[in-house]
């Protein structure tokens, strides 16, 4: 196959254009994600000052004592290539080797929390102390050239326990996943494998149920959620309880929430799996169900982790229901976040916002990095089939 | 299959889809008509302060709510008809506005305030996400094979970002004298506050909301353009068509169908921005519709949710969002009608 297709080939002037156009989009779609990275490591002066040299090389923040020397850069860059080199080259073969239960899945998740946690504690325990040493041995080599602070993001976890957000996100992302992708898998094969009227007009409500804004539906969760406990007496008796505030109530409206674009999705992905599998299974004495387990069930995974990637999407960046459905102590991260911004007295304040956003992107940014290809398939998926 | 073999499948998935779409929009609708708010009583309270000789007193007649055993106030809630409705859209306002021939009253009062900028929103992004998506794809298809994935995974990152903190991002280059205010300042030699006035603002969201969808638009397109018929275009060429016109009319025919899908998903989407007023901090300014409802519903400083206004609100947020899915709907059912789906 050639590199361009004849009828694609540019003139010189219009591929100057367009490679041109091309770095300018790049360029515009990474520069405030990597600034903010960037901003979170500096002092408030140094992060939020006019000059760009000064928010990269943080003067303010060298001259405090707090930054990088040479080696300390050298041996930052190093470890980091270190880590990257492992996870790609070294870890395969033995995630493979030592999966537990032969479950791939499994030894995946083990192995790279396993590589993160002593990643972390090489880089924040050991490595400090020990460049900190010889950086007073060396002398004027030894001196911070960069100025670089991690102590936002240690403000941010430790401090404000920011921690405890992170482990409501997982709860409820966790939830909203697994629950959506049980509940709407069944439901993706039945529409797909009925070509009745009534699977047409599901999807046309569900389409309608998918425009509606959620604040509209979650004005009517509020009052029925924070009476929950006196309305469900008659049934529950004294074990009714408050739904204002629960994660799993929270998980149950995400899930529905998301449910009509999860049909529709996995939908379209049922019908691209040839219906004579599942026909053949059932000319050999299969019920749907047992067609569904045994032959549909192997083969629908890709599809699967797509709509599972844009579930977690959901769960993960939505700040409309959480924040007015949840109580403080159960807060997820993005809500916790508008809290800093809107409390921000100090400029010490909003970096620490700023370190938490960051915080908050980093995860979605290896879930690029890892399932890129996924997420485009499901971006055209519903696309192509209309 | 057999209905009851389709019903167990897709049961799980309307039960929940009625218990928490369907069931909440009708209680929704019946709560607008609605109204919950604490009893007041009439009481006479005589105060008495110490005073030379003697006491000084003063009875006064105070309404206060009125309070049950344990202490808390007792709620009633009465049929109000479409009093939360005029509520929210304050119909009188806009009337004495409208005979001042004063926009600016107009736009004093929340509910057309959010609808003006709600709707401006929707219909400036569209064209500009359309376009940009368009472009980057045709710019993405003629670059070399082996920078695409990592262009792609470029473009995907302003789509992927939580919406809040997309918006939070760009907002932290420009506050107060960050770094593009500075060099805004120094390209236009005068001074500049972006968050002093509404339509800077208003101009760094629909900046938000193109780099957050464009990348969407852009790999819908991208895809469609990999199926475009080669033979069609090289007898274009044949035929002495110029690029702009093998552009005008094969490559965009052939996109028709996903520019619809994409302007439909955008429609939806925009008209319900929210995450963009928190993120930029503009309420003061800038409100949104899908903004007024979330207000209703956060409790005021002495912890009241005026929810009766929110369902109003929210209501009248329906209405928009019907009136835009109708033609859609007409369509969708067409085809159902003129053979198969």
């Amino acid at each position: 196959m050639s590199d361009t297709p004849k009828t694609l080939a540019l003139s010189p002037g219009l591929k100057l254009t367009s490679t041109l156009f091309i770095s300018f989009w790049c360029l515009i779609a990474a520069f405030p994600i990597f600034w903010i990275a960037v901003m979170s490591f500096k002092e408030p002066i140094d992060a939020f000052a006019a000059n760009p040299f000064s928010v990269i090389f943080g003067p303010e923040t060298r001259s405090n004592g707090k930054g990088f020397s040479i080696l300390g850069l050298i041996v930052l860059v190093a470890s980091l290539w270190g880590i990257y080199r492992i996870a790609v080259n070294t870890m395969p073969p033995y995630v493979r080797r030592f999966a537990p239960f032969g479950n791939i899945f499994l030894g995946w998740s083990v192995g790279s929390i396993a590589l993160a946690v002593t990643s972390l504690i090489a880089l924040l325990v050991i490595l400090p102390p020990v460049v900190g040493a010889i950086n007073s041995v060396l002398g004027p080599l030894g001196r911070p050239i960069i100025g670089l602070t991690f102590e936002h993001y240690q403000a941010v976890w430790v401090d404000n326990e920011f921690y405890r957000n992170f482990v409501n996100s997982l709860i409820v992302t966790t939830g909203v996943v697994t629950v959506s992708l049980t509940v709407g898998t069944l439901a993706g094969y039945g529409l797909a494998r009925s070509g009745s009227n009534l699977a047409f007009w599901i999807l046309i409500i569900a389409l309608i149920f998918r425009a509606l804004p959620h604040s509209v539906l979650v004005a009517g969760y509020l009052p029925v959620f924070i009476n929950s406990a006196e309305i469900l007496q008659p049934i529950l008796g004294a074990a009714a309880p408050t739904l204002y505030g629960q994660p799993y109530a929270v998980i149950a409206v995400l899930v529905s929430i998301n449910q009509p674009f999860t049909i529709w999705m996995l939908r379209s992905f049922f019908q691209n799996i040839p219906a004579d599998l599942d026909e053949a299974a059932r000319v050999d004495g299969c019920t749907h169900f047992q067609a569904f387990r045994w032959v549909i069930m192997p083969v629908m995974w890709p599809g699967v982790i797509t709509t599972g990637l844009f579930s977690f999407l959901l769960a993960y960046n939505d700040f409309l229901v959480t924040s007015l459905l949840l109580d403080a102590q159960n807060q997820t991260m993005v809500p916790a976040i508008v809290g800093y911004f809107n409390r921000e007295t100090t400029t010490t304040d909003q970096v620490e916002a700023v370190a938490a956003a960051v915080s908050i992107t980093a995860p979605l940014f290896l879930l690029v990095m890892v399932f890129q290809r996924q997420i485009v398939s499901g971006l055209t998926a519903g696309a192509v089939k209309g | 299959m057999k209905f009851s073999t389709f019903a167990a499948f897709v049961g799980p998935s309307l039960f929940m889809m009625f218990l928490f779409i369907a069931a909440p929009l009708v209680s929704v609708l019946i709560q607008s008509f609605y109204i919950t708010q604490p009893i007041f009583e009439q009481v006479e309270v005589e105060s008495c302060t110490p005073g030379f000789v003697e006491q000084i007193c003063e009875t006064e007649i105070r309404s206060q709510p009125v309070l049950d055993e344990d202490g808390e106030m007792v709620m009633r809630t009465e049929y109000v008809g479409m009093q939360s409705y005029l509520n929210v859209l304050e119909l009188e306002r806009l009337g004495a506005a409208i005979a001042a021939f004063s926009w600016k009253q107009v736009m004093a009062i929340d509910f057309w305030k959010a609808l003006r900028f709600t709707l401006t929103f929707t219909l400036i992004t569209l064209p500009l996400i359309i376009g940009m998506g368009l472009l980057i794809a045709l710019a993405v298809n003629s670059a070399a094979r082996r920078i695409r994935g990592q262009i792609i995974f470029v473009s995907l990152l302003p789509f992927i970002i939580t919406p809040v903190i997309g918006a939070l991002s760009i907002r932290w280059l420009f506050i107060g004298d960050g770094i593009m205010t500075a060099l805004l300042e120094w390209w236009l030699q005068r001074d500049i506050a972006m968050f002093a006035q509404g339509w800077t603002i208003e101009i760094l969201m629909l900046f938000y909301r193109v780099w957050h969808v464009a990348p969407f638009a852009f790999v819908v397109f991208y895809a469609g353009l990999q199926t475009v018929n080669n033979d069609a275009l090289e007898s274009a060429i044949v035929d002495g068509a110029s690029r702009f016109e093998r552009l005008r009319y094969i490559v965009i025919p052939h996109l028709m169908p996903l520019i619809i899908f994409v302007s439909l998903i955008h429609l939806m989407d925009s008209y319900r921005v929210f995450e963009e007023i928190v993120g930029f901090s503009s309420q003061a300014h800038v409100i949104s519709l899908q903004w007024l409802t979330y207000e209703f519903l956060t409790p005021d400083d002495s912890g009241n949710r005026s929810i009766s206004r929110a369902s109003a609100s929210a209501m009248l947020t329906m209405v928009g969002i019907v009136i835009l899915l109708v033609p859609l709907l007409k369509r969708t059912w067409r085809d159902h009608r003129g053979g198969g789906h």
